[in-house]
């Protein structure tokens, strides 16, 4: 797509041949694994993201008095709000440090196709927001005492998150560069993702309060259609949202 | 500054027109429904701006998609303009609703798919303006907004769908007793009344379009003096 094909490499090769340029699923993977071992390096964004997460259902608790009666149909709720919140927090932070250093820049001077670039930034952001999840799970289960380790919650979970990391990574490239930055993020993510944070919600919290897997199908399959129109739109628009 | 074309004069008396008759129409020509009273005379407004508040999403979607093809900042300008009058037309619709529920349904707001959906379609559309006014960038603000626009025109019907299928599975429902149902049981003079209002403000929508038109077209060269005389 940035590529023109009226020119030549150096070695007269054609700019988009196999053998110098990158496929897609590896270019990806570059961007996938540069986000990690930088996140890894500092823990900057997960640990925001965790302690911010942490405080979140702690306020929570005060302001609902979490007791036995009210935590059991409010659970769902309480979670996909503190991970709504933290997941905007993590996707402003990884837009926003491509580009200040102008590193996005960079990103999209690289020969690759740009929807490597989107798949990319949104992999690594599932991969923030699953690591945040993975550690509010468990600790939740402690604190209020339920068990949140089921196979099924966990899926509903997972399909949650794609959804809204999928829309986000969009929005927070949008965002970054406006005026406004950070501050917009959330005001355009969460009327749009609203019919994911929804099912999701309605998912989790029937799983919690006992019912069986036949009785959240309607919003588990919703969760799937959300995820596959808004990855596929989100893949077909990225390249507006970043042209220069 | 350019006076205003023949034929956007003659709209926008037609337009006064045409409201005038509606509301005629809509308060002294349309019987009194029976079980609610003269209050259901806002039901007339409330469809007519409903319908207006709603073509204009679907046209800016589809003038942001045009936008993003062609790139023609003529789309640009459409889409604003389309947005800009349906938020407001929109918002009306949703007043004149909360009017209506009170006597109705004993609130001014409730959890209805329906209220729920067209609370969360109007934000969609503030966050755009919001999402506007932060690009300098003519050509970019463009993009942006037209980007915007196609992902609120997807996620608002879903959000319709979503909140519609969990209402019906569980049974603590207010019955969404607005515009179909309501058609059902109307007379002829009713009918009269409710078609009426969805062509005036239908007429009323396009003079809007058009002033707004014409607005850009003003800033555009507003801008373009500034620029000389900062030069």
């Amino acid at each position: 797509m940035n590529t023109k094909p009226t020119r030549t490499n150096d070695d007269g090769t054609h700019p988009s041949s196999f053998a110098r340029h990158p496929s897609l699923f590896k270019a990806t993977f570059a961007i996938v694994s540069k986000d990690l071992s930088a996140e890894f390096r500092s823990f900057e964004l997960i640990s925001a993201m965790l302690v911010f997460s942490l405080l979140v259902i702690i306020i929570f608790n005060f302001a609902l008095e979490l007791d036995i009666k009210v935590r059991e149909a409010v659970n769902a709720g309480v979670l996909w709000t503190t991970f709504a919140f933290a997941g905007t927090l993590g996707l402003n932070r990884s837009m926003a440090v491509e580009k200040d250093r102008g590193c996005m820049d960079g990103l999209l001077l690289a020969p690759v196709d740009r929807s490597a670039i989107y798949f990319g930034k949104a992999l690594s952001n599932l991969a923030f927001m699953l690591i945040v999840e993975a550690i509010v799970l468990p600790v939740y289960s402690l604190l209020y005492n339920v068990n949140l380790f089921r196979l099924d919650l966990i899926a509903v979970i997972i399909l949650g998150s794609i959804g809204y990391t999928a829309v986000g990574t969009l929005l927070a490239t949008m965002s970054v560069q406006t005026r406004m930055r950070e501050v917009l993020l959330p005001i355009l993510l969460f009327p749009v993702a609203i019919p994911v944070l929804l099912s999701a919600v309605k998912a989790s919290g029937g799983l919690l309060t006992g019912s069986v897997f036949a009785e959240i199908a309607i919003p588990f399959n919703i969760l799937v259609v959300y995820d596959v129109i808004f990855i596929a739109i989100a893949f077909m628009v990225f390249d507006f949202v970043v042209e220069e | 500054m350019q006076p205003r074309p023949i034929a956007l004069k003659i709209l926008d008396v037609v337009s006064i027109i045409v409201l005038a008759i509606s509301a005629y129409l809509a308060l002294f020509f349309a019987p009194t429904e029976l079980v609610m009273g003269d209050v259901q005379r806002v039901f007339y407004f409330h469809i007519g701006t409903a319908w207006v508040g709603l073509l204009g999403f679907v046209i800016a979607a589809i003038a942001g998609i045009s936008y993003l093809v062609t790139k023609n900042m003529l789309w640009d300008r459409f889409e604003v303009a389309a947005v800009e009058v349906s938020t407001v037309f929109f918002f009306i619709t949703i007043v004149l609703g909360s009017v209506w529920a009170r006597p109705a349904w004993n609130t001014w707001w409730t959890w209805d798919p329906r209220l729920t959906t067209a609370a969360v379609t109007e934000l969609i559309y503030v966050a755009y303006f919001m999402l506007r006014t932060g690009i300098e960038e003519p050509e970019k603000r463009a993009r942006f907004g037209a980007v915007y626009t196609l992902l609120g025109g997807i996620s608002a019907p879903i959000t319709f769908m979503v909140i519609r299928l969990f209402r019906t599975i569980h049974p603590i429902v207010v019955g969404s007793a607005s515009g179909t149902q309501e058609k059902m049981g109307m007379t002829g003079d009713m009918k009269i009344a409710f078609f009426f209002a969805l062509f005036a403000f239908t007429v009323i929508f396009v003079d809007m379009i058009w002033h707004r038109l014409r607005l850009s077209d003003l800033q555009d060269k507003v801008e373009q003096l500034k620029l000389k005389v900062s030069m």
